[in-house]
């Protein structure tokens, strides 16, 4: 009795292993990605990646803080005198953003300037966080501003305090503020090349 | 360019050929008001704060050509020596100035204050009131200021 067992389950255990074995080698639910769409994911990522390296710059994340606090420099230094988002992103009560800064820069004293001057809201906290958890917080309506991906589109590439990042003036010393790492141009290329892909967030 | 403007209730009109140029030059260089004290030039200090519209600004950085139509005050049209602002008159009773240079600014970002807090906390001050003074005498402004919004508030009571 004991060895009839045996016989029937050495062979059982022997097709249940090559099975496995043969399904981890290749796996049936693979599907080969075409070319064309290899092609465009690979433009997909190189416009998310330069639109990506404009929104980690400091002329970005500066104004988008963690802790309520404006940063100031390439070195991203909290900004001066204490100052931080008050009530409406806006400053205090009495001393706000807008008793420094006007809407446009002001190369006499090296203080910049743009319209609607301020910090992003709170819900768009980016400093600290990865690229790719940037570009989710950028894409959720939750933290964006309740915006759609044209409304989003269309904030990234008119939006006249976006587009000061490339007209940052100079500093009090009279040198040129640090561009982002992109032409103004290309950074519009890309990112509406990448929305139109459907703003696909590549893995990191 | 010409630029007109109500500084301390006068009507003005600057002919300037920089609309760039800091209104705290064609207040001091042009209209000869000398109060309000160029410090840093770089907005960091606060000595040529003077209010726009009621609003707290730094002269320094604001350029003249944005104050086409606007009324401006400066030190010299916060009170009279007969008819002091609060402010004024709480920095007298509380003798707060050393060497004075950086006080005007203090006393013009006081006011704005008052304007939108008229009872300040030392939180509120620690915020709003963030001019830089060389002698220090940041505790004798802070009883100056609630001195001020304590004259303030009793004159509209």
């Amino acid at each position: 009795m004991k060895k009839a067992s045996i016989v029937y389950v050495i062979p059982i255990l022997l097709v249940t292993g090559i099975l496995l074995a043969s399904n981890l080698k290749a796996p049936t639910a693979y599907i080969p990605v075409s070319s064309n769409e290899a092609v465009k994911k690979g433009a997909s990522d190189e416009n998310y990646n330069k639109m990506m390296d404009v929104l980690v710059s400091p002329r970005c994340i500066n104004c988008h803080p963690n802790d309520n606090i404006p940063k100031q420099g390439d070195d991203g230094h909290p900004h001066y005198f204490g100052m931080s988002r008050g009530e409406n992103n806006l400053g205090y009560q009495a001393t706000k953003c807008t008793t420094c800064h006007q809407s446009e820069n002001n190369d006499y004293s090296g203080v910049p300037g743009a319209p609607e001057w301020s910090l992003a809201p709170a819900s768009m906290m980016w400093e600290g966080l990865s690229r790719k958890e940037i570009a989710e917080s950028m894409l959720d309506p939750e933290r964006n501003g309740g915006r759609n991906h044209e409304e989003l589109m269309h904030h990234l590439t008119e939006h006249e305090l976006v587009l000061w990042a490339w007209e940052p003036g100079v500093r009090a010393d009279g040198t040129p503020r640090k561009l982002p790492p992109v032409p103004l141009d290309e950074y519009i290329s890309a990112v509406k090349q990448w929305f139109e892909d459907g703003a696909v967030i590549p893995a990191e | 360019m010409k630029i007109a403007f109500t500084i301390n209730g006068s009507s003005q009109t600057v002919d300037i050929e920089d609309g760039n140029t800091p209104l705290l030059w064609v207040i001091r260089d042009i209209l000869d008001l000398k109060g309000t004290k160029f410090g840093c030039g770089k907005a960091a200090c606060g000595a040529c704060t003077i209010m726009v519209e009621g609003e707290e600004v730094r002269s320094c950085s604001y350029a003249v050509k944005f104050a086409e139509g606007k009324k401006i005050t400066t030190i010299e049209g916060l009170g009279t020596p007969e008819n002091p602002h609060p402010v004024q008159q709480a920095w007298i009773e509380e003798v707060v100035p050393q060497c004075g240079y950086c006080q005007p600014g203090f006393m013009m970002a006081t006011a704005a204050l008052l304007e939108k807090v008229p009872n300040p906390t030392d939180d509120d001050i620690d915020q709003n009131i963030i001019n830089v003074c060389r002698c220090a005498t940041y505790y004798r402004m802070r009883k100056a200021i609630h001195r001020a919004a304590e004259i303030k508030n009793n004159s509209n009571s």
